[in-house]
């Protein structure tokens, strides 16, 4: 079985976070593997290990995005795909689903696997349009992944609880952080990384005009959002509980 | 004038936020249902400001899942071809947009909080600390998902035209079947609704000391129990209960993070609470820096303590 699973490079929760001049987010600090796409690495794996197959990580970006590559690829699986071009700079879901879809569809693959929505831009919509390119169905919000014979059987987070889809391969799948406890690399993985196929694509290799990627919308104007001020911080002595408590009783909701 | 459509989610009070905001933008106003109770939900669509509502009560919609609510929406909208399209997230529509926007190679902006305009919308970045308004370019119609409670449902006391969807979904796709549902049931009042809200994150150690939680909120008397996401993927507690940015958003008297860092995610789902309260072990997490009253301690000592101390107030 071919799985292929998307993952992301983004900034480091340890940077804070900033915008360019031009309204893009500033990648020029520490950049790693989106820590949500750990657990559809961890799928992947876990898939491919059952009932065998490769797992290979696409990704879009900058050089920097490398980064995620080689981490996904120190925990294990076959190989990756980088598609690194300078028209892709500031590219929007909509780009990035076509660039995704197009570089997974000129490989064979049975089995898609996303994180929910990325941890820096949280738009969440770029998994169905690579599903929607692809032209394959898809289940969201997996909090549980099993395949059998073909058959895709899927926990699926609901607004009340979960339900259960059944679907065909070949599909995709966005899974929560429910679905699997990532791996850490060892260092044998991290040695092995280096040697595994790392393939870079330029949009030209996928077919894909510049103009095909062209933003469909533009930052009109960013400004601060009104500040909550700090009140007071406390250190608890034995008496949190009954400061806390003061507080309810101040604001009248006991 | 631009014509506005609103996706709504059979039994989704948020399709009529959002109509109310439509109704602002233009007079040319329509809603889309679709699945069992879509007739029913013609109704209120009406009550709210839509002109029309486009119906189709087969069960399709709920057997199977976006794929046909996105064909059916493709083949209106490049029907009808309005300019703008909301949808409230949640995710089945948030699937919906994802395969909308790639069909039609339209736009689309994710987690906006405002519309002002029908080529424009506003987001918050940085966990509510930016806001940014995007202008929408490219072919109709722009698709906006809107974070529920972004607006306040008001009736503008019409009645919808009801038109029913002819239907043609493929078989291709029908592919993904939904064959069990499973629902967990919260007590107490909605998380939306309640005076105060006790949310609860990672710091709580484990699942079962939500049971700590669900005790302060019973003594408090109209608060209900929330948590951040980082508990809700674990699967410590159901999905209903998330508080944030692809949860809930919460406006309640006071707010009390318990074990919750307070990463951007969930700060924009409680950040505009009148007051916070945060119980927290590690003095420097983020949470602090909004807090009315933060306490640097262990929850799992200090809750027991305030359960009672509440009780006893109360009962004072």
């Amino acid at each position: 079985m071919e799985i292929v699973v998307l993952v992301k490079a983004v900034p480091s929760a340890n940077e804070t976070p900033a915008l360019t001049d031009d309204h893009r987010l500033r990648r020029d600090g520490e950049i790693v593997l989106d820590p949500g796409d750990e657990y559809g690495v961890e799928v992947g794996l876990q898939v491919a290990d059952a009932g065998g197959g490769t797992v290979t990580y696409v990704t879009m970006g900058p050089d920097s995005a490398n980064a995620a590559l080689r981490k996904a690829l120190a925990m294990g699986g076959d190989g990756s795909v980088h598609v690194s071009d300078p028209s892709l700079a500031g590219a929007d879901a909509l780009a990035t689903a076509r660039v995704l879809s197009a570089a997974i569809g000129r490989r064979g693959f049975d089995l898609v696997i996303a994180g929910v929505e990325s941890t820096d831009g949280s738009t969440g919509t770029v998994p169905m349009s690579v599903a929607e390119f692809l032209e394959v169905p898809s289940v969201s919000f997996a909090r549980k992944v099993e395949v059998t014979d073909g058959l895709l059987r899927v926990e699926r987070q609901t607004a009340a609880g979960y339900d259960v889809i059944e679907c065909e391969l070949p599909a995709l799948v966005t899974v929560t952080t429910a679905a699997a406890e990532p791996r850490y690399p060892t260092l044998k993985g991290i040695m092995q990384a280096k040697q595994k196929p790392l393939e870079v694509l330029s949009l030209a290799d996928l077919g894909i005009a510049a103009g095909d990627v062209a933003a469909t919308q533009h930052v009109d104007a960013v400004a601060a959002a009104p500040e909550r001020a700090a009140g007071e911080v406390i250190v608890d002595q034995g008496d949190g509980a009954t400061r806390i408590a003061e507080f309810l009783e101040q604001a009248k909701v006991i | 004038m631009a014509a506005v459509w609103v996706y709504a989610e059979a039994g989704d009070g948020a399709a009529l936020e959002l109509l109310t905001k439509a109704r602002s933008l233009s007079d040319d106003v329509a809603a889309v249902a679709l699945g069992p109770g879509a007739a029913e939900a013609a109704g209120p669509l009406g009550e709210f400001g839509a002109k029309k509502v486009y119906v189709s009560e087969d069960a399709v919609f709920a057997d199977h899942l976006e794929q046909p609510a996105a064909h059916v929406l493709r083949m209106l909208v490049e029907e009808h071809r309005p300019d703008l399209l909301l949808l409230s997230t949640s995710y089945h529509a948030r699937d919906v947009a994802g395969r909308l926007q790639a069909a039609l190679g339209a736009t689309l902006v994710s987690n906006a909080s405002d519309v002002p305009a029908p080529d424009r919308a506003v987001t918050q970045i940085f966990g509510g600390t930016r806001v940014v308004t995007v202008a929408l370019e490219g072919p109709a119609p722009r698709i906006v998902l809107v974070r529920p409670k972004s607006f306040e449902a008001q009736p503008s006391g019409g009645t919808a035209e009801v038109v029913d969807v002819p239907l043609d979904v493929p078989t291709q796709l029908r592919k993904a079947r939904r064959v069990e549902r499973h629902e967990e049931q919260a007590s107490g009042p909605k998380l939306e609704e309640a005076r105060v809200v006790v949310s609860g994150g990672r710091g709580l150690q484990e699942a079962k000391n939500f049971d700590l939680l669900q005790q302060l909120a019973e003594a408090i008397g109209n608060a209900a129990v929330g948590a951040s996401r980082a508990v809700v993927d674990a699967g410590w507690v159901p999905y209903a209960m998330q508080v944030g940015q692809t949860g809930k958003s919460v406006r309640p008297d006071v707010y009390v993070a318990v074990g919750i860092s307070g990463a951007s995610q969930h700060r924009v789902g409680m950040k505009d609470s009148k007051a916070i309260v945060a119980i927290n072990k590690d003095a420097d997490a983020p949470i602090f820096a909004m807090a009315d009253l933060g306490v640097v301690g262990d929850a799992l000592a200090i809750l027991p303590k305030l359960v009672e101390e509440v009780a006893r107030r109360r009962s004072a």
